[in-house]
């Protein structure tokens, strides 16, 4: 991973009219880095993706892409940038074929090699056999992997993919993550989505927005070494009344999720916890520890203010 | 890079029915106008030939001829413009060109260029008819080039007014209708009744239009299309840049 970051983004601002979409975001982006960007609809993930491409002017604030000011010198900064908004921006009157020349020619790609980088995106994004079909006429599925090809095919550095597996089949959003996991080795992707799976499926950051700031910001590794967190499910055959379980030593706080089942916050380990359960014969049939998932954390800083809950402890950098 | 904006540009509406359909009613209508014309001159070739002076083929033929293309076309370029930057933002393609390492400018010259070389082929099939006749008959070439070069000026000039309005709303329809408006508007506002000196007259298009169809080829009435054209380009490129901030 080089020092240099891909994209550096500083004290973004956008407002439309009144309404302040996007506030005060700063975030880096680094070779090898698939960052999710997640978000409600309307939390600024799409005016963000827009401003970073260059389609939308910030109120304030800096974007650098491959250490190049994007408003200072914006046909620098875009050559090393692949985007594919949420609609893909197909002529559908076009093949496929000369839809990605022409989207090669704009990128400044040379003559000669045109014909190549064409031919590596297609057969990238599976779209060998469709090259002389128009893309009015392509199902769903296959006009969203034309607009991702459009956004690979000059090679750039930077990839941004707003919402890239909408309308797409199992299938095919597999491939396309597999695309994307193989794409990232070499480039920096932004993935925005609100499919939490595919974040935890091809993503090693993560980025929560919501109401245009940024309020979570870590890595997936992180996120998942902060799963085993001292919280245990458990399934007790013959549990004891809860509030004696709650006044067993060692035990911080126990929620009764069911007759029989329990979260219980503790400070003591697994092994422990099961000798104990055994020896006080609760006919232990279930433990588990409790995942604190990328959708609990989403959905805690999403609707903490809503239902009376204290948000997450961030960490922004 | 402003060439391959053009000629996709070009592509496209050949690719869609609008340009055919549009070529060949143009076509038909200025066809019948100038087999009316060549009737009416056939009608007074007698009286022709015992005056003095007297106008010719070019001046009987091919000048009306041009004045009625120059209605026809009035009415047709804001379709074929409409679609130019609103069709483009509506459908979301224009982020394509935008998120492309190109400047405005060349995105906007290239649109421009576009249906300029889509409406210059309409230039050369008028053309073709009065040209017909030097099989038969000498024509006064200076005479039908000058109005060439008018209607050509003048064809450039709807166009770059044309794509302003279409970059100004994300409808076709109200793009054709306020660059038809805006094009009539500068056509008849030199109809005023009043003398030819004052700025209304300055302003009008026809003004400027029909000298050329006379074989006069004024500087002020060419500074005046170049102006015409640079103004609505310009504004065009400010506008979009524009929009980038406020939508």
């Amino acid at each position: 991973m080089s020092d240099k970051p891909l994209i550096a983004v500083n004290n973004l601002v956008r407002y439309y009219g009144n309404t302040c979409a996007v506030d005060n975001i700063s975030f880096e982006l680094r070779a090898g880095d698939i960052l999710g960007f997640l978000g409600p609809n309307g939390a600024g993930k799409s005016t963000t993706m827009q401003m970073l491409s260059g389609n939308l002017a910030p109120n304030a604030g800096e974007i650098r892409i491959d250490g190049v000011d994007l408003f200072d010198r914006p046909g620098a900064a875009k050559a090393a940038l692949g985007y594919l908004p949420e609609t893909p921006p197909l002529y559908k009157e076009m093949s496929v074929d000369e839809y990605l020349v022409y989207c090669a020619k704009l990128h400044r790609i040379g003559r000669r090699d045109i014909g190549d980088a064409v031919a590596l995106a297609k057969s990238r994004c599976g779209l060998e056999s469709s090259g002389r079909r128009l893309i009015g006429n392509l199902s769903k599925g296959y006009q969203q992997r034309v607009g991702i090809a459009q956004a690979i095919v000059h090679s750039p550095r930077v990839i941004i993919l707003d919402e890239p597996t909408v309308g797409l089949d199992p299938i095919q959003i597999r491939e396309i993550r597999e695309l994307m996991v193989e794409l990232g080795r070499t480039h920096g992707i932004i993935l925005s989505t609100h499919i939490l799976p595919e974040i935890e499926a091809v993503c090693n950051r993560v980025q929560i927005i919501h109401e245009g700031r940024l309020v979570y910001s870590a890595g997936l590794d992180e996120l998942l070494s902060r799963q085993l967190s001292g919280e245990y499910e458990l399934t007790l055959a013959s549990p004891p009344p809860l509030d004696s379980l709650g006044a067993m030593k060692g035990f911080e706080h126990v929620e009764a999720l069911g007759d029989n089942d329990f979260i219980v916050h503790t400070s003591i380990d697994a092994q422990t916890l099961a000798r104990r359960a055994v020896e006080n014969g609760w006919g232990l049939s279930r433990l588990t520890p409790h995942e604190r998932t990328l959708e609990q954390i989403f959905v805690d800083l999403t609707l903490g203010d809503k239902t009376g809950r204290a948000p997450l402890k961030t960490e922004i950098p | 890079m402003i060439i391959t904006i053009a000629l996709r540009e070009l592509r496209t509406m050949f690719l869609s029915p609008l340009a055919w359909t549009v070529l060949a009613v143009v076509q038909i209508v200025l066809a019948w106008t100038f087999f009316t014309q060549m009737d009416y001159f056939f009608a007074l070739q007698k009286e022709l030939a015992t005056m003095q002076n007297a106008p010719g083929v070019t001046d009987l033929v091919a000048a009306p001829l041009l004045e009625v293309a120059s209605i026809v076309l009035l009415m047709v370029t804001p379709l074929l413009t409409m679609r130019l930057i609103s069709e483009e933002r509506r459908n979301g393609t224009l982020s394509l060109l935008l998120s492309a390492p190109l400047s405005m400018t060349e995105i906007v010259l290239g649109k421009y260029l576009g249906i300029v070389l889509f409406l210059l082929i309409f230039v050369l099939m008028i053309a073709l008819m009065p040209l017909s006749l030097l099989m038969g008959t000498e024509l006064d070439l200076g005479k039908l080039a000058a109005g060439v070069l008018g209607l050509s000026l003048l064809l450039c000039s709807f166009a770059a007014s044309g794509l302003l309005l279409s970059s100004l709303t994300t409808n076709p329809v109200i793009a054709a209708i306020s660059s038809f408006g805006l094009l009539l508007l500068l056509w008849i506002v030199g109809r005023n009744g009043g003398d030819s000196g004052d700025a209304f007259s300055y302003l009008s298009i026809l003004d400027h239009y029909v000298p050329m169809l006379r074989g006069i080829i004024d500087t002020a009435d060419v500074a005046y299309f170049i102006l015409f054209i640079a103004t609505f380009l310009l504004l065009t490129i400010r506008q979009m840049d524009a929009q980038r901030l406020q939508s």
